[in-house]
């Protein structure tokens, strides 16, 4: 059963993308979950999918874009977003979640006037929206392994400021900690991973990756170092769960993957209710 | 800039500072020679939590200038050599998943600097500093689980390790009980004497914190009072009428303790004004 996976390069190439995203969705989730940004990974998914139709858009017009994934349009609009986020939250200081509805709706309208405009309702779109098994080529997966070496990265290099910002921003403020610059930073690094996981899970349950797992994992965790390990361990079964079930029923993987991620919620909260209230 | 010689630790002129169109800080003028240890008193509202984010920069005055150990709070940028306690430190996210250990270990971050990590002489000092306290029974336990008052003791632990020269404490005792209070007012005198460390200490505790300080500063927008203990006793009647306009009992002042602390809830984050250090 598992073999078929190691048969064909392109099923290999997914589920490799599949461990890396199952890696660094949740690690991005964490913090997320932390700083009650949860809906941003939904905001920043949304604005993806307009820079994919966006880029579909213009592969129909400017055959230079015609051979270009989308997925990259789609990883420079959610960057946009992230940035945007950022200034609105600034506008609204006072109703900085107000930010997020702005963005996810604004994405999405736009997204489905450039789809139609491209003439876009097809299965490619649905690949987009729910995710492939066979999304993954070679020359994408390279782009993958040098993101995900990227980001782990950096995550590893701010782990330490990252984890004061969200736990206590003030008090990270006066200790020196540069707010501003990381979380920008923090911003950019989560819309990279929306585009390299929607490949796979697809634009419209890209989020669910991020908190699912995390979610898991606080039943679990006693310390913020362990909610790591939890949510890695969650994220990677769910993903290894849901692309083989996605393959052989010959489902969607996005589908799949939050189904697995869904059970696997529903034990961890079952199995640890004792132990909280 | 040399912190050593430098004779004061603070130096405030011409200070005011309003939110919105109410003003809440009108002309202080203020020195605190390095090694004191001042008791800062006045009602709630009158300005000493605005006054204690003045100095640490999270708040820009409207007017004047605010100097820590000689250098312009804007240009200031030692500040693991500050510690702070928050008055609201115990409205933090308290489901947050992370340890006494792990909370602590925040107040060194800043010294650490950028892409580094704790190593064992540090870890030594989170230790160190969590007995400090009494809360090294609970080393490994999740924060959001520990009463408000060990909690608070947390807080100052973190504030504590980095060895700071100058601690501001705002309000740091409320919810903490009457013996904990005793032996921890007796280690911030002690701190005070064996160390040096200037110390800030904002508290409706006059009755008990008379013993300890060494000055006194009184607080109502203006700056009424500002020097030694032995001056404040003999002028307290005076003083108290002129700040809280009617004879108060110093020695019942501590039971309307509990409903201080949750008064400014909404003064979060968003009061964080400072950024890139
Ligand atoms: N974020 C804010 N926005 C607007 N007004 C504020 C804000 N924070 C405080 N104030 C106002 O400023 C005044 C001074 O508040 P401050 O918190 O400095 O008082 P305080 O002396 O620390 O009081 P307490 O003893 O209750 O802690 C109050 O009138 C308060 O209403
Ligand atoms: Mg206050």
């Amino acid at each position: 059963m598992i073999e078929v996976f190691f048969q064909f390069d392109f099923l290999r190439y997914s589920l490799y993308t599949g461990l890396m995203i199952g890696f660094l969705a949740p690690i991005l989730g964490v913090f997320l979950v932390v700083r009650r940004l949860s809906l941003m990974a939904d905001a920043l998914s949304h604005i993806t999918l307009t820079g994919i139709a966006f880029s579909l858009l213009l592969g129909r017009h400017i055959t230079m874009f015609a051979g270009l994934n989308p997925v990259y349009m789609g990883m420079a609009f959610s960057i946009t977003g992230s940035l945007l986020i950022e200034r609105l939250r600034h506008v609204y200081r006072y109703y900085k979640e107000l930010a997020i509805p702005i963005i996810l709706s604004a994405g999405i309208g736009v997204g489905v006037v450039f789809i139609s405009l491209a003439d876009g309702f097809n299965n490619d779109l649905f690949n987009y929206l729910f995710g492939s098994v066979v999304a993954i080529s070679q020359s994408d997966f390279q782009v993958v392994v040098t993101l995900t070496i990227v980001v782990t990265a950096l995550l590893f290099l701010f782990y330490k400021e990252l984890f004061f910002l969200s736990f206590d921003e003030e008090q990270a403020v006066i200790s020196g900690i540069p707010k501003r610059s990381l979380h920008v930073l923090f911003m950019v690094l989560v819309a990279l991973v929306i585009g390299i996981s929607m490949q796979i899970v697809g634009i419209l349950l890209v989020s669910a990756l991020m908190t699912l797992p995390v979610a898991s994992a606080m039943k679990w965790a006693k310390g913020f170092k362990q909610m790591f390990l939890y949510a890695v361990i969650f994220g990677e079964v769910s993903i290894v769960i849901g692309l083989f079930s996605a393959f052989h029923l010959d489902l969607a993987p996005g589908g799949t993957i939050v189904m697995a991620n869904v059970f696997l919620l529903i034990g961890s909260i079952a199995l640890t209710r004792k132990r909280s209230l | 800039m040399d912190i050593k010689k430098q004779p004061l630790a603070l130096n405030i002129q011409h200070l005011s500072f309003s939110y919105h169109n109410q003003n809440v800080l009108e002309d202080i003028n203020m020195q605190i020679p390095k090694g004191s240890f001042l008791g800062l008193v006045g009602p709630n509202g009158s300005g000493k939590s605005t006054l204690v984010k003045c100095l640490l920069g999270l708040l820009s005055p409207n007017a004047g200038s605010v100097q820590l150990f000689g250098v312009d709070v804007k240009k200031f940028n030692r500040w693991s050599d500050i510690g702070f306690v928050s008055q609201k430190a115990n409205s933090f996210n308290s489901g947050f998943p992370a340890t006494v250990f792990e909370v602590v270990s925040m107040g060194l971050y800043g010294k650490i600097g950028l892409f580094r990590f704790l190593k064992k002489k540090h870890k030594q000092q989170v230790r160190e500093a969590i007995e400090q306290v009494g809360m090294e029974d609970y080393i490994d336990d999740n924060i959001g689980q520990l009463s408000g008052g060990q909690q608070q003791r947390v807080f100052i632990a973190r504030a504590l390790v980095s060895n700071p020269s100058l601690l501001i404490l705002d309000e740091p005792t409320v919810g903490v009980d009457a013996k904990s209070v005793k032996n921890f007012y007796t280690m911030l005198k002690k701190l005070n004497d064996e160390q040096g460390i200037t110390l800030i200490l904002v508290t409706h505790d006059i009755g008990a914190m008379s013993e300890y300080v060494t000055d006194v500063a009184c607080l109502n927008k203006c700056l009424h009072f500002h020097g030694n203990t032995n001056t404040f006793e003999e002028n307290k009647e005076e003083m108290m009428t002129a700040m809280y306009g009617h004879e108060v009992n110093l020695l019942e002042h501590n039971h309307d303790h509990d409903h201080h602390h949750h008064h400014h809830d909404h003064d979060d984050q968003d009061g964080v004004r400072r950024e890139e250090g």
